[in-house]
């Protein structure tokens, strides 16, 4: 580890200081062997390959990289639980998931390298938010099927920190336990550091009265407003970082102290930007989709991985001394998924369940907003003759077994709200589905 | 001896309890009882009209969702225990009420009594043979 003249450290210097030429090589070098190994051991690859008429040795420059077809959720979920492991299950130590776009979650494998590999890159973004051998991290994402939590749980070990495994939930005690055992670093969501900082308020403890210095915010997207807010209200340096776990999870880019956006670990995926209409590359600076290629990942490669996300890539050089090209916070998405409270919501899902309630129809509206510092969806649903009954009891129980499915599939809760007919708007061609009035 | 009623969701806005009126009222339907349960999203306007399928599709047309459900119509005193002589007798027999709402009679000494039961054909026998007077869908409607 190499000190930084501004007191920032870097994990690895000799990897996130590489030169652009040496950096190139060992990304072609990295790419080859994950475009051999996924043609050899995922049949999705080598079929979705020979549609696109191309072999691996057809590779010879990191700029036929661009030849090779995309993968998308879809394919994941063509895929469903384990077809897009590059390793037999015997190798695998770990499985995590995230939601898919309908009923069935996406699953991703590690084998014991793998997890090496995350462990290494959250250590790296970490260390670059300023974290040390001599903090005490406080981790407030659930610890479960979800990357977050786990991700920087292993990180944080790796440097040396002393971790507070606190899972998600229960704001006064996760209070109580920030002051008393003396957290320096908080790990959440940014709108869960909101909710702390309310509370706080209301019970009228001070940051001064934390030991809180910098907080590691993830998972979902945020503006530059809520981390000055965060970073008044909590006395912390409040920093971003970026993964899926379809690629990984926390760890693909994380921002150093200069917080001009997340390095984005180019030695371990190859990150491009594309029109998310046409899918061609896009030149230096532009900002569209972010497509990733994992070129270190054996359980779950994953080649060309569109991740509806939308971005800008920075490669001018950062003054932190990281060679690696800083990505700016997301912008949107070209899908309609949301992120509430973290966790992803697809309105296909939430279609889904709709049809499985006997006289339901999908005529439905996602209302996002957010109340004090906590999202609330809220899903408004036409009333018909069939959903509707005279008998408030009757109606009540109903909209109860909405939300009660709802909150088991999503993961997150939901309010229902039954309208009346013909009241959504309706367009020519696609509904409108969704109306989201958070400011972020 | 059942009484017609129709039953209209209406969100909580303003204006929207008005409109059904309105709607009902140019198509010269004439409101007998009526009864509004409602919570802070929606409530449920329950109606016994002169004309109900009439009522029902002028309604349907004007994009309101209702349902038709049969009631029950009593005929009570109208004096001090007047209701209670009816609801001691449903206790006893125990038949559950699932709503009830109530009216007097324009002229004569009768309150009419609107159930909503889950068995209305039983809570009839037994009402019936406790004495009680049960109102035909008609003479509601004409009073």
């Amino acid at each position: 580890m190499k000190a930084m003249k501004n007191g920032g450290r870097i994990w690895d210097p000799v990897s996130e200081c590489l030169g652009r030429e040496e950096l190139e090589l060992l990304q072609f070098t990295r790419l080859r062997d994950t475009l051999e190994r996924v043609w050899r051991s995922v049949p999705c690859y080598q079929q979705k390959f020979r549609q696109a008429g191309i072999v691996p040795q057809d590779v010879r420059s990191l700029a036929d990289l661009s030849r090779l077809p995309f993968t998308t959720k879809e394919d994941l979920r063509l895929n469903y639980p384990y077809g897009m492991f590059a390793v037999p299950l015997r190798e695998v130590v770990r499985i995590h998931s995230s939601s898919g776009t309908t009923g069935k979650p996406t699953v991703v494998g590690y084998n014991r390298q793998d997890l090496q590999t995350w462990t290494e890159l959250v250590a790296r973004f970490m260390t670059a938010a300023g974290v040390t051998e001599d903090d005490i991290v406080h981790i407030a994402f659930g610890y479960g099927l979800f990357t977050g939590a786990f991700g920087l749980h292993y990180g944080a070990e790796r440097i040396g920190a002393s971790v507070i495994p606190m899972s998600s939930g229960n704001t006064d005690k996760q209070i109580m336990i920030m002051q008393d055992y003396r957290s320096t670093v908080l790990v959440s969501t940014p709108s869960y550091a909101l909710t702390l900082a309310d509370r706080m308020e209301k019970m009228g403890i001070g940051p001064e009265s934390l030991s809180l210095k910098v907080g590691l915010f993830g998972a979902e997207p945020w503006s530059e407003e809520m981390r000055r807010e965060l970073e008044t209200r909590l006395g912390i340096v409040a920093t971003d970082n970026f993964g899926l776990s379809e690629v990984m999870g926390p760890g693909v880019a994380g921002e150093c102290l200069y917080k001009g956006g997340m390095h984005l670990f180019e030695d371990h995926f190859i990150p491009e930007i594309i029109d998310p209409d046409t899918g061609e590359v896009l030149p230096p600076g532009s900002v569209g989709e972010l497509v990733i290629t994992s070129i270190t990942k054996e359980a779950f490669p994953v080649v060309r991985y569109r991740t509806r996300d939308i971005t800008r890539l920075d490669y001018t050089p950062c003054s932190c001394g990281r060679t690696f090209v800083r990505m700016a916070k997301t912008m949107g998405r070209t899908d309609d998924m949301l992120i509430i409270k973290g966790v992803n919501v697809f309105p296909t899902q939430i279609e889904e369940i709709l049809f499985q309630v006997e006289g339901c129809e999908p005529h439905y509206l996602l209302v996002v907003d957010r109340e004090g510092a906590m999202d609330v969806l809220e899903v408004q649903v036409e009333v018909n003759e069939a959903i509707f009954f005279d008998e408030m009891k009757k109606q009540r129980a109903f909209v109860d077994l909405l939300e009660k499915r709802l909150f088991s599939t999503l993961g997150v809760g939901a309010r229902v709200k039954l309208v009346e007919p013909s009241s959504m708007p309706r367009h020519e061609g696609k509904a409108q589905r969704v109306i989201d009035r958070r400011k972020l | 001896m059942k009484v017609e009623q129709i039953s209209i969701f209406i969100e909580n806005k303003s204006g929207r309890l008005a409109e059904v009126t309105q709607v009902i009222g140019e198509a010269g339907v004439n409101i007998r009882a009526l009864s509004l349960a409602d919570t802070s999203d929606f409530g449920i306007l329950r109606l016994i009209v002169d004309k109900t399928d009439h009522a029902k599709s002028v309604l349907k047309e004007h994009g309101f969702t209702v349902n038709k459900t049969e009631v029950v119509a009593a005929e009570v005193p109208d004096r001090p225990l007047g209701l209670h002589s009816i609801l001691s007798i449903l206790d006893s027999a125990r038949i559950n009420v699932e709503y009830m709402y109530a009216f007097v009679e324009r002229c004569g000494q009768n309150a009419v009594i609107i159930f909503r039961f889950d068995n209305p054909d039983e809570a009839i026998e037994v009402l019936t043979r406790n004495g009680i007077t049960i109102l035909s869908g008609e003479r509601v409607s004409n009073m």
